[in-house]
């Protein structure tokens, strides 16, 4: 059985209808990805799994139980934790504080362990625990922001463009800690606009259009398919 | 009529107000709404201490109890009711919903108890302490108390506690907040909670200053106490007790000059003053944008 199957999937907003029926399953200890164009439904899709978004039809199974109509901090406790796009860290609260939202769901004892791991993975957060999040750079948001959505220790991580707007140099270690997350455990649901890295380390990846699935395939597929080279790969 | 019991009168106001504007201040900040009923609900503080001590003929201490719930369960009642509805629509609509809550609480209160002032027993039987061999009044030195414990327990909540640190996520970004699991709507409610049962302590201190209740004692008191939270910068806590502290003090010295009638003009002077210079108030923060 797939941890997450979505089934049929329509979501919109007012008259635009931002996703029009797209099915896909991830299992267990994959890196699933999803690419497409501005405005092609990516974050509207991880919005209405995480549970901000409610669904116009179709099904959302999350480990064989339906997400839909379930509130959005249910959703957290089941062990499914979105990383959403624009990072969104509480900025006049201090890094220990977003972390500790992070863990809202679980028990102190259990955070004060998690914590442990996630000051293990970025000691940048840790070095930076009483700086407000608003002052940090925008890579250490980033960082921050995913040490705080690995604080509810999700079993599915849905990253939403974790790479937006930084340099290079931090792209790949942003990467490699996802591909290592993957590696001990969690199963990563990964939306980039930065389609080349992203199929490089996807297990499987899903080509978004304008509310539809066009393609689909490996990572590798994908990274050397002619129409998603020309699309989303710049040749 | 010594400077000294006329700096314990500001303090007293002062106080009270910054209680009041506590209110207004927490409910702003996380759902940037002004509860225009904030003031009513300290109306119907008093009528509850009115009816358990002259009705009733029960303790004051089961007065401030009581009144303290009831307006503590009005407020969430009233968040439940009227705004949470409400709470993806345009500013405006919770807005004007805001004032006819208040328009019903103050209509409400005339239909129930009608127009005439009723007269709150008092609270304690010894009106003045002597100290140093100058009597200073109980009830306002009582006040005092209360109003700075108030404020540092409301203080710590908010800062160290995980309910208050929600409070301030749920603030800074629902969605987010949302996302970490922070029940929003429970949040809400904890704070229209908090706001009202400050609310309700105001009450018991203004009744114990003033002595009456009316149906419409809330408008000005709510409207000074919304002068002092926006003075303060609207969304501060420490702002809103500055706020309150200032205008208690210019009412109380403006008086004391004679120029009680001039009272009311020179708090709103005031509020353009601060604004002018800094358009946040005194202690507000430039606000972020609310996605
Ligand atoms: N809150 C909203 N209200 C109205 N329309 C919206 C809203 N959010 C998204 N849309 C619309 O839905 C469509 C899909 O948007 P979505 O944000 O899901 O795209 P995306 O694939 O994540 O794009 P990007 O790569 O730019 O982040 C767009 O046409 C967008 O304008
Ligand atoms: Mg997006």
């Amino acid at each position: 059985m797939a941890l997450l199957s979505v089934k049929d999937l329509h979501v919109s907003y007012g008259a635009i209808k931002a996703v029009q029926g797209i099915s896909f399953d991830i299992e267990q200890g994959e890196i699933v990805t999803l690419i497409g164009a501005n405005g092609a439904g990516k974050s509207t899709t991880l919005n209405t799994i995480a549970g901000i978004v409610k669904p116009d039809s179709g099904s959302i199974e999350f480990k064989g139980e339906s997400l839909v109509g379930v509130k959005a901090h249910k959703i957290v406790e089941k062990g499914l934790a979105l990383c959403p796009e624009g990072r969104r860290v509480f900025s006049q609260m201090t890094v220990a504080e977003n972390l500790q939202m992070g863990g809202y769901t679980r028990t102190d004892s259990e955070n004060a362990e998690t914590l442990q791991v996630v000051y293990e993975r970025f000691p940048r957060l840790k070095e930076r625990m009483n700086q407000t999040a608003g002052t940090l750079s925008g890579g250490e948001q980033q960082m921050l922001a995913m040490g705080r959505a690995l604080m509810s220790k999700p079993e599915l991580l849905m990253l939403d463009e974790p790479s937006m707007g930084l340099a290079p140099i931090l792209v790949q270690e942003i990467f490699d800690i996802i591909e290592e997350l993957n590696k001990q455990g969690t199963t990563i649901l990964l939306v980039e606009q930065n389609a080349s890295m992203a199929l490089s380390i996807a297990n499987r990846g899903y080509v978004l259009e304008v509310g539809h699935i066009s393609k689909t395939g490996t990572g590798q597929d994908l990274l050397h398919d002619d129409d998603v080279r020309k699309a989303y790969l710049g040749g | 009529m010594t400077f000294l019991t006329q700096l314990l009168n500001g303090l007293q106001l002062g106080s009270i107000y910054a209680l009041v504007a506590l209110g207004y201040t927490m409910v702003y900040g996380i759902i940037l709404l002004l509860n225009f009923a904030h003031g009513d609900i300290i109306m119907v503080g008093a009528y509850i201490s009115w009816i358990v001590m002259a009705k009733l003929g029960m303790s004051p201490a089961l007065a401030v109890v009581l009144s303290v719930a009831g307006c503590t369960l009005l407020g969430v009642l009233i968040d439940k009711v009227a705004y949470a509805p409400l709470r993806n629509a345009p500013r405006l609509s919770i807005l004007i919903t805001a004032i006819g809550v208040s328009y019903f609480l103050e209509n409400g209160a005339q239909l129930v108890f009608g127009a005439d002032a009723k007269v709150v027993p008092a609270f304690i039987s010894t009106s003045t302490i002597k100290v140093g061999g100058v009597s200073l009044s109980l009830n306002a030195i009582i006040t005092i108390i209360v109003t700075a414990v108030c404020t540092v327990v409301l203080q710590l909540l908010v800062q160290k506690t995980k309910l208050g640190k929600a409070m301030r996520a749920v603030s800074e970004d629902m969605g987010a907040a949302r996302l970490m699991g922070i029940n929003v709507n429970t949040t809400i409610s904890f704070t229209f909670a908090l706001g009202s049962a400050l609310a309700g302590i105001g009450a018991v201190l203004y009744s114990m200053a003033y002595s009456q209740a009316t149906p419409t004692m809330g408008i000005m008191l709510g409207t000074k106490a919304f002068v002092a939270a926006v003075l303060g910068g609207i969304g501060s806590i420490p702002g809103a007790v500055i706020g309150g502290l200032l205008v208690g003090f210019a009412e109380v010295f403006v008086s004391a000059l004679g120029l009680s009638v001039w009272k009311d003009a020179v708090v709103f002077l005031l509020l353009i003053i601060v604004l002018v210079v800094k358009p946040t108030g005194i202690l507000g923060r430039t606000m972020n944008e609310k996605v």
